[in-house]
């Protein structure tokens, strides 16, 4: 891994996001936009339901962790979408760089633009609805850490169609987390799905995340094995998307692909 | 860097774009590529930048199987420009030139901008977006990209389209120069056949996929008796069974 290389193509998205102020609004606007409907939601709950009772905040916050999810995996398509749109794509896959340091690259500054969305919408939580994230205490970092693995995963996952399809396959881009928002039990307890559905939802790292999420905020237990279990699921995936991701680009060497996303 | 084709082919599918091609590269030369649109020049580009996995055939590079070389290694020597492929508009030319010249590990990058950019005319646009510029400048930043790393083998794909009559010379004066001071080789394709008289040593022509002629610009006018080299395009372009 040359790191120069990795920093360089980092650099590029770096360029992009302070270049324009617009696109920084863009980045903050819409997980703020989530804070307030969610928050309000999440108040009315608190006030209306049994269940959530004395759970101020369990909403909002499943809303602020799956919000991550999704800019972790947006932010990653649309690194590589920038490429395609801007037409860079030939110049970048006939660089020097190999296919490891553009993961690596994206996967690194995918976290920025999270990041500059999501900082100021978990610090809006506390004084408008009163609910701070930070409540979870360290094992959020446990939490963050495999929902961005499994955002990433999902960015690989689209970013391979966008290799194997061509850009006709952006819009799987937006619609790839929404399929499985469902199954992820952001919400509501797993005990909601059939028990058919469970299985399914059980392989999945979201259900572990957001249970364990409620067990801290709710019961005030922390269960390792279940972050323990959501990390390992999420790495697991990270390393079958990567598979993907060479798989669909030896598989667009073949099909000559390449040079049509690029031009 | 000596390149050599031997028996290249791309098969998609049903559809054979590049059929059994031949051609070489020696150090210091070059190689215009010339045919109408779909003749698989592009296809053929393609595979010699790693983008498109040959079906058959062998890439040489020094004698040396694309194959078996370290792929990073070798693309690190290598550099394409095309006016078909852009810069990220929004960035600046220097923040392109940085980015780039990163991607090909370019030793004391700072000083390398400054020089392509003194050779370019591109020293006052360097702190100016990609996207403000005119096709003309933005085709220097393209050209300037290409030789950021002094690449050993240059692949040029239409250099001067769109161009103006004045910035093409500039370009062509620029690529005759830097080619003889850097013993450079070259893969020119292009549909300016005055360009390719000026430029290439030698020329191959290409037709659906095929090279059905060869040589220097000044030998394929005399073989097929015609007054330059657009006429002889032409008559290789539209005539196929003339040549058999």
């Amino acid at each position: 891994m040359n790191w120069n290389k990795v920093y360089g193509l980092s650099l590029r998205h770096f360029y992009l996001i302070k270049s324009s102020f617009p696109r920084i609004l863009d980045l903050i606007y819409w997980p703020s936009i989530q804070i307030f409907l969610w928050g309000f939601i999440s108040k009315f709950f608190t006030l209306s339901s049994s269940y959530y009772n004395n759970t101020v905040g369990v909403i909002l916050s499943a809303a602020i962790l799956y919000d991550f999810l999704f800019r972790s995996s947006i932010s990653y398509n649309m690194m590589f979408l920038e490429e395609i749109w801007s037409r860079n794509f030939t110049n970048l896959f006939i660089s020097p760089i190999k296919i490891k340091e553009i993961i690596a690259a994206l996967t690194l500054t995918a976290i920025v633009r999270t990041l500059i969305g999501m900082v100021p919408a978990a610090l809006l939580a506390i004084p408008l609805f009163g609910v701070s994230i930070f409540k979870i205490g360290l094992p959020l970092i446990s939490l963050l850490l495999s929902l961005y693995i499994f955002g990433i995963t999902l960015g690989l996952l689209v970013t391979s169609g966008l290799i194997r399809f061509g850009p006709s396959f952006e819009n799987i881009a937006w619609a790839s987390l929404f399929f499985l928002a469902p199954l992820g039990c952001i919400y509501y307890p797993i005990e909601i799905l059939p028990e058919w559905l469970q299985v399914i939802a059980k392989i999945l790292p979201l259900v572990h995340i957001f249970e364990e999420m409620r067990n801290i905020l709710i019961n005030d237990i922390i269960s390792y094995t279940q972050i323990f279990l959501a990390i390992t699921i999420s790495i697991f995936y990270f390393m079958l998307g990567v598979a993907v991701f060479y798989i669909s680009y030896a598989g667009a060497k073949v099909r000559g692909t390449l040079i049509n996303v690029g031009e | 860097m000596k390149l050599e084709v031997k028996n290249l082919e791309k098969k998609f599918k049903n559809f054979t774009a590049v059929k059994n091609i031949n051609f070489h590269i020696d150090n210091g030369q070059t190689l215009g590529v010339l045919g109408p649109n779909g003749c698989g020049k592009t296809t053929t580009i393609g595979m010699l930048l790693g983008l498109i996995k040959p079906s058959n055939g062998k890439i040489l590079i020094d004698d040396e199987n694309f194959e078996n070389l370290n792929r990073e290694k070798i693309l690190s020597q290598f550099n394409f420009a095309s006016p078909y492929v852009e810069l990220p508009k929004k960035l600046t030319v220097k923040e392109n030139l940085e980015i780039y010249g990163r991607l090909y590990g370019v030793k004391d990058l700072t000083r390398r901008i400054q020089e392509v950019s003194d050779d370019l005319n591109l020293s006052i646009f360097l702190n100016k977006k990609t996207g403000e510029l005119s096709s003309g400048q933005k085709n220097r930043v393209s050209l300037a990209k290409s030789l950021i790393n002094n690449p050993k083998i240059l692949f040029l794909d239409e250099p001067t389209a769109s161009l103006d009559p004045d910035i093409g010379d500039f370009v062509r004066n620029y690529i005759e120069d830097y080619k003889s001071k850097n013993k450079v080789s070259i893969l020119l394709a292009s549909h300016n056949m005055k360009e390719v008289e000026r430029l290439c040593d030698q020329v191959i022509m290409m037709k659906e996929g095929e090279i059905v002629d060869r040589g220097t610009c000044q030998s394929l006018i005399d073989k097929h008796g015609r007054n330059n080299l657009e006429d002889t395009f032409l008559k290789l372009a539209r005539n196929k069974n003339e040549l058999e």
